[in-house]
Parts: C-alpha cells; structure tokens; sequence
C-alpha cells in the first residue's frame, strides 16, 4: 500500500472570470522511504495540489478527486477533526513563503512549541530541549537565543529553516517540502537535504519535494512528475529524467538552465517551440 | 564610466530587546561593507544564510539607515536621516524584495499594485496606466487574466514576478533585486533574466542582484562580492571570483553545488540502496 495515493485530483477556484483550473488530473503516488520529486511550470498547480492534500485550500476552491489516501485511509471523507489529527502530525509540510507562513505576533519558540505542545502532548521543559534540538539541527547558530526571536528579526534563509524545523518536529510520516532551499546557500541547502535524508532513513519518511532546482532533483529524488498548466506532462525516474527526457516540455525545461546560455541570451520555452511544436501535445507517464 | 553607486564602510547593528526572560543583545548584521557600482553593470552578492545580504539590500535602497558608513548614490552623499531622500531619488532607486508576498498589498488588485506607483510619481491618465501595466504583465510572462486578482490568488512565482513588474513600472535607473528568481522555473527563470538583460542594454540600468543560485550569478553578474557573517570575503570580477576563488567560504560554497550529472545521480542512488 502506498503511502499517499492521488487519482484524478481537480482543483477549481472561482474567479471573477468563472471558474479556473488549477489542477487538471494529476495522479501521483509516494511510498514509504521514497521522494517523489514534483518540478514545472511556475503557476502550473504543484503547491495547490499539495494543499489540497493538507486540506488547506481556501473555500472558493472545488476539489474533487477518485481517490486521495493516506495509509489507505480516505483524506477526502474522513471528519475535519479527524483530519487535523493527522495533518501536521503524520502530514506535514514545508510552506513555499516561509516568511509569509510564520505568525508574525509570536516567537518562533513559541510556534514551534505549539506544534509540539498540540500534536505531541509535551510539557514546558520538554518543549524547549526539542526546540533547540530542532533549531540546531537545521543550523540555526545560538538557538536557545534565538528561540525568542520573532520573524521579522530572522533573515529569510533563517525563517526558512524555522519552517522546516516546524515541519518535522513529530517525525511526520510523510513530507511535504514546497520549495524547501530557495533562501539558503549551497552549503546549508546541503545540510538541509543530508538532514531529510536522514530522517528518511531513521523513521521510513515519504518525501513530496516540490522544486525548480534540478541539482535538488538530482541530488534528493527517487522518483519526478513533470507538471504543466495542471497536468502531469511526464513520470520517471530520476535518471532516466536526466538521462533522457521524453516529454516535450521537459526537453524543453532542461534546456533553460542558465549553463546553456548562447551568447547573451537564455532559450526560453518558447524559442524552444519556435517551429510550432504543440507544448503538451505528447504527456508521456 | 561613471558610478552610480559606492559603498563606504557600511556597518549595521540591530539592537534587540530583552524580555522578562532574557537580556537585550546587539546583532551586527553587516560589518564595514564597501563596493563601487559603475553605470549600466551588474554586481552580485552571493553568501550564507543570514550574512546579511537583505540588511545591504535595505540601506542601498534607502529604506532602513546604516549604522555608520556613507553611501553615495551617482556621485551625491545621500543620508536618509539627514532627509536627503527625494521624490526623484525614491522613483530611480527601486528594489525587489526577498519576500513578495509581504510587500503587497493584500487588498489591492493586481493591475492597481502595478498602476499605483505611476499615480505617484506621473500623474499618468488611467488607461495609459492600464496599458502599462497590461504590458508589463506580459513581460514577466503574466496574462490579462490577472490584472483584477489579488496577490493571495497567485502561486509563489507569480508572486514573486509581480514584485518584478512593480519595480520595473517607474523605469528606476538603479534597481536592487533581492533573490527575485528563486520561485521561477528555469523557462520563466530566463524570460526574466533576458528581460532585465535587455532593459540593462537599452536604458543602460544597473543593478545588485542578490542570489544563492551560482549558475544565475555566473551568467548575469558582471562582479561579485561574497558576503560571510557581514563581511565582504571576496569580492571581484565574475572571472576572478569563479576561476581562481581565495576565500574558504567561497571554496566551501562552490564545492557543495549540487551536481546534476548521470554518474552523481547513479552513485547517490547506490549509496540510498546499500543504506
Ligand atoms: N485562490 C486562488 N484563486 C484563483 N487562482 C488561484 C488561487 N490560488 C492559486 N491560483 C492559481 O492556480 C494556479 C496554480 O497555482 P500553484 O500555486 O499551485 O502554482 P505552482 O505550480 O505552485 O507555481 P510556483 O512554482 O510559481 O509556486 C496558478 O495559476 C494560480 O494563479
Ligand atoms: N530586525 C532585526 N532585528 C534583529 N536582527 C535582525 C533583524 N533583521 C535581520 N536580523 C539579523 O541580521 C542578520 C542578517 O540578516 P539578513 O536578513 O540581512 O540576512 P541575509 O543575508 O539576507 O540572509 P538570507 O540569505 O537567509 O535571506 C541575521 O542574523 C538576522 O537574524
Ligand atoms: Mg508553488
Ligand atoms: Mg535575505
């Protein structure tokens, strides 16, 4: 049994220009042990896909899906008391705008022992030792200090890191991580990833990783769904997406990394089908 | 050539409050930063989480003070609490900030985010203010569809292009970009650098690009400064910083590039199965 299993996931938000599709069928699935890797589009539905797993979409959002499991059990039908059990507990996810995400009224200590405190049951002392131990393991410097400090006094690689902290604070089941390394340097981008693989290894934790960074691609995933204007353009594994993309769009991803700079201009997605190629005329899974 | 911007020395402390729990501290976030930028150029700044890059960021643009250090800004002194900040001065000097979703509005549809600046600064005619900024949506690969949204019914790189387009509205001479392309895709990601690459050429703009995307500062940084714990470590032409790095750190940092290839993917995947 899958660890998370999506069948025909459509989300649709009202708009003031009728209703608009953000996700468009997407299936996917994530075992134990495994990162699925989601990359695309900007704007293409991969972090509204994720927050309709976590039940947390706004409610002019529709969703309905064929199937949305958790451990076999059904997200889409069980109680909202039910559901918050588990979401941030055996669900947890690492929101794309940390910055945005944090409350800005409390400290990050305080946030970051609510989760522990509401999930977990955890007593003041210990509350505290796991959050130094958390902020400390994301590489945070002084980090009892540090616990009183609100948002808006951290940089943004800091408040990053808080989240992240946030998010695996009860050894979640599965990880949801949106972008999780866009505000940090390489170097503790790659503490960051030692650190999840980490827990994958220890606890058997099931990985999401939503990214534009095909290095993170590389360097983490098991598994890729490539996703264009809300559907799912292609599924492989790792290498062979390196290896040998099959999709159009994804030929034509790959061949925007800046290394492929000719002269003084970057190819774009459309200097690639400048011949009139249909973009997602060939979705391969 | 003529510099538009120089740095001299600039420090910034942040003083913190205690609380019934803990005593106040002092944070020096940037420690005596100095840097020229000539006109039409580009200087990267690139360095670890929390060195200070966002603090720089804030005193070029006039927004914060510096603790001490003197910045001049095509060739004037300016000190903001001296009440040197114009009205012109603020429309040519612009910035993008790290966090979008922040700096908008909540209440405020997409087309008057854009539309807004040009009220301030032009008086320019509403349906000119319109087609400016229909224009500049599609620039940053945007539609007519999202001139009447409001910033919470985007995704994160969308946001984070309409932070792009804002800045760009006021045609600013010196434009500081404060990660603006971490949430884009790579086809986005270079429709948004070949924009600012030809705006650079055509109205010969300058710009501080901070970013931790190595690959990103390699193709659009003309020079490049390392910041590590609010010091400049290294700072140099793009060729001098990428073939012949002095400082440690930025050894460290070109060395933990994640690498894409075949080989790296096949002997990770090895060591997960032999785990
Ligand atoms: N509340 C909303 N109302 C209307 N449209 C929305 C709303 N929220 C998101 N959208 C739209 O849904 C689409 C999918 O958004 P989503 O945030 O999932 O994109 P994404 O793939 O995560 O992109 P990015 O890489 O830029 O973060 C986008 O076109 C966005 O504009
Ligand atoms: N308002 C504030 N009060 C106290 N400390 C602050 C404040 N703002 C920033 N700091 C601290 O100053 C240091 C520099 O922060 P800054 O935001 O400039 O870093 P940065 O280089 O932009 O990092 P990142 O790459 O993570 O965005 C950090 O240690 C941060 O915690
Ligand atoms: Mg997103
Ligand atoms: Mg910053």
């Amino acid at each position: 049994m899958a660890l998370l299993e999506i069948e025909n996931l459509v989300v649709e938000f009202q708009t003031s220009a009728g209703m608009f599709r953000a996700v468009d069928g997407v299936s996917l699935k994530v075992d134990e042990r495994e990162v699925l890797a989601i990359v695309g589009e900007s704007g293409s539905g991969k972090s509204v896909s994720m927050l309709a797993v976590m039940g947390l979409l706004p409610w002019t959002a529709k969703v309905t899906a064929d199937k949305m499991a958790f451990n076999g059990r059904d997200l889409l039908r069980m109680s909202d008391s039910e559901r918050r059990k588990i979401v941030g507990k055996d669900i947890a996810m690492i929101f794309q705008e940390p910055v945005a995400s944090l409350n800005p009224c409390y400290t990050v200590g305080f946030q970051i022992e609510e989760v522990l405190r509401f999930h977990l049951g955890l007593g003041r002392s210990q509350r505290r030792a796991r959050a130094i131990e958390l902020l400390t393991a994301v590489g945070i410097p002084n980090p009892a200090e540090r616990l009183n400090s609100f948002p808006h006094q951290m940089s943004g690689g800091q408040c990053q890191r808080v989240m992240i902290a946030m998010a695996i604070a009860c050894n979640p089941k599965l990880l949801i991580a949106d972008e999780p390394t866009t505000a940090l340097d390489v170097t503790i981008q790659k503490q960051i990833l030692d650190l999840l693989v980490k827990l994958q290894a220890e606890h058997g934790m099931g990985m999401i990783m939503i990214t534009h960074n095909m290095g993170v691609v590389a360097e983490t995933a098991d598994r890729v769904v490539v996703q264009y204007k809300g559907r799912k353009m292609e599924e492989a594994d790792v290498l062979s997406l390196f290896e040998n993309p099959r999709s159009n769009y994804t030929k034509a991803l790959m061949a925007a990394l800046p290394d492929n700079a000719t002269g003084d201009r970057l190819p774009t997605i459309a200097d690639y089908f400048k011949d009139g190629t249909e973009i997602a005329g060939a979705a391969v899974s | 050539m003529s510099v538009v911007l120089e740095a001299r020395n600039i420090v910034r402390d942040y003083h913190v409050a205690g609380s019934l729990f803990s005593k106040g501290r002092t944070v020096h976030a940037v420690k005596g930063v100095s840097f020229t930028v000539d006109k039409g150029k580009t200087l990267a700044i690139v360095g670890e989480s929390g060195c200070g890059k966002s603090t720089l960021a804030r005193i070029l643009t006039l927004i914060d003070p510096a603790t001490s250090g003197d910045l001049f800004i095509q060739g004037k002194k300016v000190d903001i609490a001296k009440g040197d900040l114009t009205k012109d001065l603020r429309r040519e000097v612009q910035i993008v900030f790290q966090n979008p979703y922040g700096s908008l509005n909540p209440r405020q549809k997409i087309g008057d985010v854009l539309g807004a600046p040009l009220v301030i600064h032009g008086n320019v005619p509403a349906d000119e203010r319109r087609d400016r900024a229909m224009a500049m949506l599609k620039k940053v690969g945007l539609g007519e569809e999202h001139y009447n949204r409001y910033p919470h019914m985007f995704s994160g790189g969308q946001r984070q292009r309409i932070a792009i387009a804002r800045a760009l509205m006021l045609n600013p001479s010196l434009l500081v970009l404060d990660e603006p392309v971490s949430a884009l895709d790579l086809s986005v990601q270079a429709q948004v650098l070949n924009l600012l690459a030809d705006l650079q050429d055509e109205f010969n703009l300058t710009y501080v690009f901070i970013s931790h995307d190595l690959s990103v500062v390699r193709y659009i940084a003309d020079e490049v400064m390392v910041m590590y714990f609010g010091e400049a470590v290294e700072y140099g032409t793009r060729d001098e910083v990428f073939s012949d790095p002095k400082h440690d750190y930025t050894k460290t940092l070109f060395a933990a590039t994640p690498r894409a290839d075949p080989a790296s993917i096949k002997a990770r995947l090895a060591r997960k199965r032999a785990a």
